[in-house]
C-alpha cells in the first residue's frame, strides 16, 4: 500500500507538472480557439464551486458550524477580502460556534 | 547581475503575503492528510511536488479510495487544467529569449496566486522574479503541510474541526469576487453548487467518486457554459 501511494503522489506531480510546464515551454502563439479559451477560462469555478457546496456543511462536527462558516466566508470573500482573512475568519466562526452547539 | 538580485528580492516582498496564506491552508491540508491515512513523510511529498490546493485536496479521497491511477491522472488533469491557460498567458509574457531552462523551472511554481502575481507586475517577466515568488510561497507551502501533519495532532478536536474549513473559505474568497462583476460567472457558480448537492443528495449518484465527480461536473457545466457563453476575445482570460 506505501508504494501505492508513492506511485499515486508521481502521477499527481507528474500530471500536474506536465499541465503547468507543456504550454510555456510549446505553445508561444495565444490560444485562439473560443470553445477552449471559453471552457478553460470557466473550470476552474465550476471546480472550486463543486468542492465547496455541499462539502463545507460536512466539514465540522456540526453542521449548523459549517453553515455559518460558509455564511461568513461568503460575506467576506462578497467584500473582496484577501485569502488569508475570509479562510481564518470561516475557522474562527465554527471555533467559537462550536462552544455552544 | 544586479538586475537579477533585484528582481529576486522583489520577488521575495511580494510573495510574503502568499506564504501567509499557504502556511494556513497547507497547514489543513496536512491535517486532513494525516486523517486520510498517510504518513507526515507523504503528505510532504505531496505538497512540495504538487504545489496545489485543489488538487491535492481531491487526490486525498483518490488515494484512500484506491481508485485506479488513471482516475488520478484524469482528475488532476481537469482540475489543475486552468494552470495550462496561465501557462499559456505567462509565455506570452516572457521575453522570447528566455532559454529554456528557465521555463522549465518556472511552469513548476505557477499557481493561481503566483500567476496572479506575476502576470500583474508590468512589463516583461524576468524568471529571477518568479524565483522571488518560489522562494517564500513553496516553504510556505511544505512547511505549513509539515506542521498541520505534526502538530496538527496535538490539537483539540475542536481547532481541527475550525480549520477544517479553511481551504473552503480560501476557495469561496476565489470564486465570489468574479462572480460578483459577472452574472454568467455567478450562474455558473450556482449552477455548480446546485449540481454537487444533487449528486449528494440522489441515491443512485451518492454512490459516485469524489473525484469521478469532479470531472463529470466540471466537464459538462465548464463545456455547456463555453458553449453557451463564449468569452469575448477581448476579455482577459486569467484567475486570481
Amino acid at each position: 500500500m506505501n508504494n501505492r501511494i508513492y506511485l499515486y503522489i508521481l502521477v499527481m506531480a507528474a500530471v500536474t507538472y506536465f499541465i503547468r510546464v507543456l504550454p510555456l515551454t510549446l505553445i508561444r502563439q495565444e490560444i485562439k480557439t473560443p470553445f477552449i479559451r471559453s471552457f478553460l477560462y470557466y473550470v476552474p469555478y465550476v471546480t472550486l464551486s463543486v468542492m465547496t457546496f455541499p462539502a463545507i456543511l460536512s466539514a465540522t462536527k456540526s453542521i449548523w458550524s459549517g453553515a455559518a462558516a460558509l455564511m461568513v466566508a461568503a460575506i467576506l470573500a462578497y467584500k473582496e477580502k484577501s485569502l488569508f482573512q475570509v479562510s481564518i475568519a470561516a475557522c474562527m466562526v465554527v471555533f467559537v460556534m462550536e462552544f455552544f452547539l | 547581475m544586479n538586475t537579477r538580485r533585484e528582481q529576486l528580492k522583489s520577488g521575495i516582498k511580494d510573495g510574503i503575503p502568499i506564504c501567509l496564506g499557504y502556511f494556513a491552508v497547507s497547514f489543513t491540508f496536512g491535517i486532513m492528510a494525516i486523517n486520510y491515512g498517510l504518513s507526515p513523510l507523504q503528505s510532504i511529498a505531496i505538497s512540495l511536488t504538487s504545489l496545489t490546493s485543489a488538487g491535492q485536496f481531491a487526490g486525498l479521497g483518490i488515494i484512500t479510495a484506491g481508485a485506479p491511477f488513471a482516475e488520478m491522472a484524469i482528475a488532476q488533469l481537469v482540475i489543475n487544467l486552468r494552470y495550462s491557460l496561465m501557462s499559456c498567458s505567462l509565455s506570452q509574457k516572457l521575453d522570447e529569449t528566455t532559454p529554456f531552462y528557465h521555463r522549465l523551472l518556472i511552469g513548476y511554481g505557477i499557481t493561481d496566486e503566483i500567476f496572479g502575481v506575476s502576470v500583474c507586475k508590468p512589463g516583461p517577466l524576468n524568471p529571477w522574479y518568479c524565483y522571488g515568488l518560489f522562494l517564500l510561497a513553496v516553504p510556505g507551502w511544505t512547511l505549513g503541510t509539515a506542521a498541520g501533519a505534526f502538530l496538527g495532532q496535538l490539537l483539540p478536536e475542536r481547532a481541527l474541526s475550525a480549520l477544517g474549513v479553511a481551504l473552503y473559505g480560501m476557495f469561496l474568497a476565489i470564486i465570489i469576487p468574479p462572480a460578483k462583476k459577472d452574472r454568467i460567472l455567478a450562474g455558473v457558480t450556482v449552477v455548480s453548487m446546485v449540481f454537487s448537492l444533487l449528486f449528494f443528495l440522489i441515491p443512485a449518484l451518492n454512490g459516485v467518486s469524489s473525484g469521478l465527480r469532479l470531472i463529470i461536473l466540471t466537464v459538462l457545466i465548464a463545456g455547456a457554459a463555453a458553449v453557451l457563453f463564449p468569452v469575448p476575445d477581448t476579455m482577459e482570460v486569467s484567475h486570481e
